[in-house]
């Protein structure tokens, strides 16, 4: 390892750039929507139909028991035989977003269960149901309870989101490949790729923290 | 004749009738057979050993839980049911609901809302009324029990006692016809336990017609106009404070009061 290795991978830094842009992207929008969905789904979780509840139980618990790699060539190499056709990046950043969905339905419902029953009980006294009790009772309290799971669920898609170069997304990790296949430096490239996903985590752990804290005197 | 026909009007204007309720959870029967009115401006307290049935019946009369048997009826309505018999859905049992105020002994906040909001928020998202009037009431309320001073803070931020006078502020917006106390002091240090008595006197001298769940024996005596004493799921004594505490007429209301060294 010497200072020429720095110096090749700041002349690809197009290629770095163009990594950590798609890398960046996958993280933001499957983190958001992962949120989302994950919140959509909850409730089902707790329906008073009975195929409801199960479907959802069955469906999560499938998503969180098969590798998130194999996850992405059903959709991207199993998918197409059906006639579903996506992109790399789109075929990437779907298989991203249903896998952690599924993860963030699962946290957020622990939240909810861990709801104290006497606030739940309060909600239901003073007349809150339905959508309602969820809306203003149930969904910021559980919001806030996740906190630091759904900050744990952001690492873990961070991390996720390098499997992708398998269907050839360029994302960091395939930007550093790319370069190390050239200039034959391994080391030096997958040591930065790593500082790289290590200032993604830093900046979730950052801001995680500070939500943290505005959330710690909400809950209880 | 005169005293009879007084009987009837008043019976006719009961707030709250329970009429053989009856709760078990399991083998274990908690209420047998519960009966009782409430005229408007009375103050009951119940009174029992713990495991009596007490807070359960209160829970009964807000279909908290629902009884196996028997009828709540607030203002002649029947909670639970619909006019033809029918058990009402969710929309018109939270409309039931909302004219009854509850307060818990853990106080049971929304701790993620501020003071005033706790104190909006049935008013506005259940009861739906105008904004702005529901808030002037709800700083009149607060500043009815003392806490005008709070209304920004978060629930997390308060004393024990200044939580549960947010609770009766709470039950208070909602102009509820009975307000419901369970155990409203039991969770907080002896001497945060005034400041709440205080305002429930101030409330029972108002004319608020209040059932409680109580363990404060002068107090109970102090501000109720009747004491109903339960044992093992029934009421064994349904009279007047000074009957019951001077002269208890059952050995289990007499044993109860000496066990709580009520002198």
């Amino acid at each position: 390892m010497n200072l020429s290795d720095f110096q090749i991978i700041y002349d690809e830094r197009d290629s770095v750039i163009t990594g950590i842009q798609t890398t960046l992207s996958l993280v933001l929008v499957s983190g958001l929507a992962s949120v989302l969905f994950g919140l959509i789904l909850t409730p089902l979780f707790f329906s008073k139909v009975g195929w409801v509840r199960g479907s959802i139980e069955w469906l999560c618990s499938a998503m969180r028991c098969s590798p998130f790699l194999l996850f992405v060539y059903v959709i991207y190499f199993g998918l197409p035989s059906y006639g579903i056709n996506f992109d790399k990046y789109t075929s990437g950043l779907v298989a991203m977003i249903v896998y952690h969905s599924a993860y963030m339905a699962i946290i957020f419902r622990s939240a909810w269960v861990d709801i104290p029953a006497e606030i739940l009980e309060a909600g239901t006294a003073y007349g809150f149901r339905g959508a309602t009790l969820i809306r203003r009772i149930i969904g910021p309290l559980l919001l806030m309870r996740a906190i630091p799971m759904v900050g744990n669920q952001w690492i873990q898609i961070v991390k996720d989101s390098a499997y992708l170069g398998i269907i050839s997304v360029f994302d960091i990790t395939a930007a550093f490949n790319s370069i190390q296949s050239i200039y034959f430096n391994p080391f030096v490239c997958f040591i930065v790729a790593g500082l790289l996903y290590w200032v993604f985590c830093l900046l979730i752990e950052l801001i995680v923290n500070l939500v943290a804290r505005y959330a710690r005197e909400r809950i209880a | 004749m005169n005293a009879s026909v007084q009987h009837e009007s008043k019976t006719h204007q009961a707030v709250l009738r329970v009429q053989g309720i009856s709760k078990s959870f399991g083998d274990n029967h908690v209420l047998k057979d519960i009966s009782f009115d409430m005229q408007k401006g009375e103050v009951v307290s119940l009174l029992g050993p713990s495991g009596c049935g007490k807070s359960t019946l209160l829970r009964c009369i807000n279909w908290l839980e629902i009884p196996d048997a028997g009828h709540i009826r607030l203002n002649s309505e029947r909670m639970g049911y619909a006019v033809n018999g029918t058990k009402v859905g969710d929309a018109q049992l939270s409309k039931m609901r909302s004219k009854i105020g509850m307060v818990f002994q853990h106080f049971a906040l929304w701790p993620h809302m501020t003071v005033l909001e706790n104190v909006m928020a049935s008013p506005l998202h259940v009861q739906k009324r105008n904004r702005k009037e529901v808030e002037q009431e709800a700083r009149a309320v607060l500043k009815r029990v003392g806490l005008e001073d709070k209304i920004n803070m978060l629930p997390s931020r308060l004393s024990g006692g200044q939580k549960q006078r947010v609770g009766i502020a709470r039950a208070l917006a909602m102009k509820p016809d009975i307000l419901l106390f369970d155990e409203p002091t039991s969770a907080l240090d002896p001497m945060l336990v005034g400041e709440v008595l205080e305002v429930m006197r101030d409330l029972a001298a108002e004319g608020s017609t209040m059932v409680i769940v109580t363990h404060e024996m002068k107090f109970a005596r102090q501000v109720s106009s009747r004491i109903i004493f339960m044992d093992s799921g029934h009421i064994i004594e349904n009279r007047s404070p000074e009957e019951f505490f001077d002269n208890p007429q059952t050995d289990k209301a007499k044993t109860f009061l000496h066990s709580v060294q009520y002198k």
